[in-house]
Order: structure tokens, then C-alpha cells, then sequence
């Protein structure tokens, strides 16, 4: 058995393993099919200061090796979230981090503020980039600025782990990435779902409720590999790749990329076991290639 | 109830048309239990163009032989890559998903079951459920033409069997909503699934007719167990999920005009 263990940021998880937000709801989901406390770490659906019914009905478009979606962060809000779902998910033996969005940056302030209470819930992934609500999410995450004054009021606040999640809708993904290291992310996860559309010829209407949608999937995995690089070239921080994962071998690449910790999305729909598959697969790969930790593999591309 | 993630052997695969098969599935572990008005999620393999699961109701489930019943009407290319699966191949499925049908507690009662299209799927096995419980079933069935209502003779084996066919080949020609049976009786539960606009007629009936009425929706999904909230229809309480407070609805629950 190889060693697992990985920091990422102030946190310390168990495998480099996560499960991405709005793909695992709050992970009780999965454990009619798995043991979810094997993996290193659950992130959360997407939550808002209040609840929001998200878009209308179609949300989904299947895609080649992919699929839109457009759920716009329905949620029950963080008060649902405080007194519903946090008493059964604090039990979950691994981390739970907890993807937090907003209209505005109050609404995150209040957001983390509430979080810090919560003594099981070790940090939060700023969601600064979901391309499915008109007001807020993506608007913050595109521009250096905002993004960092996202950060930087978050951090004034918020007293445990910020990992940010990047927005790849944006010119420079790197750029961004710098701006909210220098704010005090202690890491960043990308890539967030790339916005794309589908349109039925038949009906000639859209296929989405709102035209357009988030791509996600193995579609976007040679893009995300490349951001992960990227990014991973250009900050200090940790970073946490994600974008396509189906198997442990597509973990193992956003790895070698640069990647600290991978998460694992879209890929649960069709295989709501597959995180330990990627698990057991990064563990045979080390001892395969004789390495001793996962930490000897990260960013060990070779040029 | 327990989810499953299975690989199933097809013991039998019943082309009953060009456009319809029965799969029947099989396996040397006792299958779980599953309910009338549950679906599975279906992985279809081998093919570039299908990503994610196909939803299926389940049809039919005979404990005594491990069998699991589904039917497939072929509408795109993931259907048709499970309609031609072979005996002795595997196929792999989340189950039992969904909420189900309610089951009246009055013997008594009167219930009638209205299918359109592949929608009769789950009402055959809702049909043999009701009757286990002693209720006196009947079906209405509405097709096309005589050549696409299916399983006529599985129907026969637990109710009654009123057809309706576009083309007047089979039962009473038109729509099931304009079958005589429903001038002429009154029920005390009406449960139907097929197609939207012929639900929303039946719907419309139950509710001028003060009917307790229940339908089985198929919006599209991602993942069929509740976590992509990808499939939401609008209901009284807002959106909320077909895959897993559905696909069984009250119609009194559902925002539809009727
Ligand atoms: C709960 C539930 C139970 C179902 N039970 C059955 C069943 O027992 N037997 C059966 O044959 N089918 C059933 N369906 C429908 C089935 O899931 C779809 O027909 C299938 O996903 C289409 O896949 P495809 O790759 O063949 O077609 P695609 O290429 O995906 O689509 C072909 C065409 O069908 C339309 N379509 C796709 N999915 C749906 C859908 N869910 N509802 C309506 N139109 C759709 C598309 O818009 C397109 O025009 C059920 C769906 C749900 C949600
Ligand atoms: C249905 C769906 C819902 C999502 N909801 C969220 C969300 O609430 N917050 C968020 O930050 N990302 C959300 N995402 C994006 C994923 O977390 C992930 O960044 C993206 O899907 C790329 O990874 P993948 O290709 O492995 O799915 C969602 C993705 C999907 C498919
Ligand atoms: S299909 Fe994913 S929540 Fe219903």
C-alpha cells in the first residue's frame, strides 16, 4: 500500500480523492453503493445564503462524452444546511467541504460567517464560478478583480480552509489563480464547467431552459489538464484538478499535471462507485511505477 | 429503500416489434425487491455517442423465476443498443430507483390503469401488485394501431383490457380519454403513464371527475438517485426531483393546467 496522504492547503486528507460539487449532493447519497468515508474528501452541492429553485426544467443535455447541465444552484440554503444536513454529514468520517456561492460579496461574507461555526466542516470551496446563474457566481471568478475581492473579504471572515474554484471561461486562468492566491486562498480547484449550448433541430428550440449550459465531462478533460498545468505552473498554492475524470489513469494525469488531490464529477452519475475505483487505481499505479507516496507523482511530468 | 448497483444477464430478449423489445434479465443472486412505479438506470456500452444511463421502468418483476422485465422502445441510439442485446450478455443497473405507485387500502376500491405508447411499462407490474392485493384491476390501453400495444396477453392475466387505437384497428378507435369506459363508470383511482399530452387529458378527466389520480413522469435525467437535480419538475412545493420524489406524482402536486 502505497502512501496516500496528502496536504492540500490546511487540510489534510486521507487520499488525494475528492468528489466534486453538485456530483456527489452531500455524499449519504452514495453509501447505499459504497463506503463513502474512504474517500479523501466530499464537497458539497453549491450553497447560497437562501434557498433558490434554480432554473427551469430542461436542466440537461447529453453532449458526445459529456453533458450541459443548467441546474443554477438549487439549494435549500445555509440555514437548511446548518440544521438539516450538517448533523448527518459531520459523521461522515472524511472531510466535508462545503461549496459556497452568492450574489453579492455580503452574501458570501454572511455565507462563511455562518460556516465557521460549524466545527466539523474543515474549510470551504468558493464557488467564484458557476456559469448557470445570471447574478453572482461566474461574474466574480472572470475578473481579477472581483475574484479577489471575493477572496479577500471571504478570508477577513472565514478562520479555516479556502480552497477557490476557478472559473475556465476566461482568457488567462492563471492570472486569475495568482490574483487569489495573493488575497490568501490556501488553494485552488479548477476547472469549473465550461459554458457551451445545445439546440434541437427538430424544434429548432434550445435544449436548456436558459440556452446556455455548463460542459462537463470527458469532453473538457484535455482543456482542464491544460489549465491544471497552467495554473499549476504559476502558484505556490496547492491545486486540485478536476474536469473529465473517469478512471484513475485520467486522475493520475491532472496529477503528473500539477495536481495535488483530483476530484471526481460527472463521471458518479454513470458509475456511483467509480471514486474508489480511481482510489484502488492511483494506489496500484504507485506501487506499479515503485513509488512511495503520492506526493513523489505530483507535477513529475517530464518534459 | 436499498439501491443496487448489478450486473444482470439477459436470459431472453423478445423483439415484439421493429421498434419494441422486452429484456428479459436474470441473475444467480436473488434480485431485491423493487416496487410498481420504480425505474432502473441503465448503462449502455460500446457506444461513443451514449454517455450516460438510460432511465427504464421496471415492467415486470417474477420473483419465482429472478426474472426482471423491461421494455425498450427504440428512439435513439441508446435505446437501440439495449434493444439488441443478446441472451447470456451482461448488463449493468442501478435499482431499484424512484418512489412508487400508492396502493389503495380499501379492497374495494376501483382503479383504473391508462397507458400510451412504451408508457404501459410500469402499469403491468403495478396491474399484478394490485391484484396480489386483491383489487379488481382494469386497463386502458391506447396505441397507435393494433401492432403497438403490447403485451396484450401479460395485461389479460390480471384485469380487465379496454384498448383504444388511432386508427380504430384494435378496441374503441381515438384517444383513451374518449374511450366509453370513462362515461360510462367512475373510479375511485386512476393511475396512468405514456405520453405527456395524453397524461395531461387523463389528468384533466380525474380532476372534472373528482378522481384521486396519479402519473409516472419521464423527464430527462443525468443520474436517476437524487444528486444532479437535473430532472426537477414544478410542483406545489417547488422543484423537486422526478428521480427521487418522483417519477410518481399526485396530479394534485403538479403546477399542469388542467
Ligand atoms: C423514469 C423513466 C422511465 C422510463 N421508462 C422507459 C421504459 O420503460 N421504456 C422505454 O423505452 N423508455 C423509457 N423511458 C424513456 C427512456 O429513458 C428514453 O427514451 C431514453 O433515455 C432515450 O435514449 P436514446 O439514447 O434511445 O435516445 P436519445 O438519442 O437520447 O433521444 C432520442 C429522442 O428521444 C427524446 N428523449 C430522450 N429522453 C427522453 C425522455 N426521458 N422522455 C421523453 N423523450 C426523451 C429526445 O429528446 C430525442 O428526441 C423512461 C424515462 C424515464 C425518465
Ligand atoms: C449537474 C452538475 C452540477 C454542478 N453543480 C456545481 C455546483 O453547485 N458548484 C460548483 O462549484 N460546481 C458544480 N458543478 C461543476 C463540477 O463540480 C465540476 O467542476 C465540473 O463538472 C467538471 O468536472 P467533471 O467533468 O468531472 O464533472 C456541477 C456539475 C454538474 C455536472
Ligand atoms: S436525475 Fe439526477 S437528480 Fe434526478
Amino acid at each position: 500500500m502505497a502512501n496516500l496522504k496528502i496536504k492540500v492547503g490546511t487540510l489534510q486528507l486521507k487520499n488525494p480523492v475528492m468528489t466534486a460539487s453538485g456530483t456527489f449532493g452531500y455524499g449519504t447519497e452514495y453509501s447505499d453503493f459504497m463506503d463513502i468515508s474512504r474517500i479523501g474528501g466530499i464537497v458539497v452541492k453549491g450553497t447560497t445564503l437562501r434557498d433558490r429553485q434554480g432554473n427551469q426544467y430542461p436542466r440537461m443535455a447529453e453532449t458526445p462524452s459529456g453533458m450541459l447541465n443548467a441546474v443554477g444552484l438549487q439549494n435549500k440554503g445555509m440555514e437548511y444546511f446548518i440544521n438539516h444536513i450538517y448533523p448527518t454529514v459531520k459523521n461522515i468520517d472524511t472531510n466535508i467541504l462545503v461549496n459556497l456561492s452568492g450574489s453579492t460579496i455580503e452574501d458570501y461574507i454572511e455565507g462563511a460567517e455562518r460556516l465557521n461555526e460549524l466545527e466539523k466542516i474543515p474549510g470551504i470551496e468558493l464557488n467564484i464560478s458557476c456559469p448557470n446563474v445570471k447574478e453572482g457566481g461566474m461574474a466574480f471568478g472572470t475578473s481579477c478583480l472581483s475574484a479577489a475581492q471575493v477572496v479577500k473579504a471571504v478570508r477577513r471572515v472565514y478562520k479555516n480552509d479556502i480552497m477557490v474554484k476557478l472559473s475556465p471561461n476566461v482568457t488567462d486562468i492563471s492570472e486569475i489563480a495568482l490574483a487569489v492566491e495573493a488575497e490568501g486562498a490556501d488553494s485552488v480547484s479548477l476547472i469549473n464547467t465550461l459554458l457551451g449550448m445545445a439546440i434541437n433541430s427538430e424544434t429548432r428550440k434550445p435544449v436548456l431552459s436558459t440556452i446556455t449550459g455548463g460542459l462537463s465531462g470527458p469532453a473538457v478533460k484535455p482543456i482542464a489538464l491544460r489549465m491544471v498545468w497552467q495554473v499549476a505552473q504559476a502558484v505556490k498554492i496547492p491545486v486540485v484538478g478536476m474536469g473529465g475524470i473517469m478512471n484513475a489513469t485520467d486522475a493520475i494525469e491532472f496529477i503528473l499535471a500539477g495536481a495535488s488531490a483530483i476530484q471526481v464529477g460527472t463521471a458518479n452519475f454513470i458509475d456511483p462507485t467509480v471514486t474508489i475505483k480511481v482510489l484502488d487505481g492511483i494506489n496500484d499505479y504507485l506501487e506499479r511505477h515503485k513509488f512511495s507516496s503520492v506526493s513523489d507523482i505530483i507535477g513529475a511530468m517530464e518534459i | 429503500m436499498k439501491k443496487f448497483m448489478l450486473d444482470l444477464i439477459i436470459k431472453e430478449n423478445v423483439q415484439l416489434s421493429n421498434q419494441y423489445a422486452l429484456l428479459i434479465l436474470t441473475s444467480s443472486d436473488k434480485l431485491p425487491e423493487m416496487l410498481p412505479g420504480q425505474f432502473a438506470e441503465v448503462r449502455v456500452d460500446g457506444s461513443s455517442e451514449v454517455f450516460l444511463r438510460r432511465a427504464i421502468s421496471i415492467n415486470y418483476v417474477d420473483y419465482s423465476k429472478n426474472e426482471l422485465w423491461l421494455l425498450i422502445q427504440v428512439v435513439g441510439e441508446g435505446t437501440k443498443r439495449l434493444a439488441a442485446l443478446k441472451s447470456a450478455e451482461s448488463v449493468n443497473l442501478l435499482l431499484p430507483l424512484g418512489n412508487s405507485f400508492s396502493i389503495p387500502s380499501n379492497k374495494d376500491s376501483k382503479v383504473l390503469l391508462i397507458g400510451g405508447g412504451v408508457g404501459v411499462a410500469p402499469l403491468l407490474f403495478l396491474g399484478d401488485f394490485l391484484k396480489s392485493k386483491g383489487i379488481e384491476v382494469n386497463f386502458l390501453l391506447g396505441a397507435r394501431s393494433k401492432a403497438d400495444l403490447l403485451q396484450m396477453s401479460e395485461f389479460e392475466r390480471f384485469g380487465t383490457v379496454y384498448t383504444t387505437t388511432e386508427d380504430g384497428s384494435h378496441g374503441e378507435k381515438g384517444y383513451v380519454t374518449q374511450h366509453s369506459l370513462l362515461r360510462e363508470s367512475k373510479f375511485d383511482h386512476i393511475y396512468t403513464c405514456g405520453p405527456t399530452p395524453m397524461m395531461k387529458a387523463v389528468a384533466a378527466y380525474a380532476h372534472k371527475t373528482n378522481t384521486n389520480c396519479e402519473v409516472s413522469l419521464e423527464n430527462t435525467m443525468a443520474c436517476g438517485f437524487g444528486v444532479c437535480l437535473c430532472c426537477v419538475t414544478d410542483t406545489v412545493d417547488g422543484h423537486l426531483c422526478v428521480c427521487t420524489e418522483g417519477p410518481v406524482f399526485n396530479i394534485t402536486k403538479l403546477k399542469w393546467q388542467i
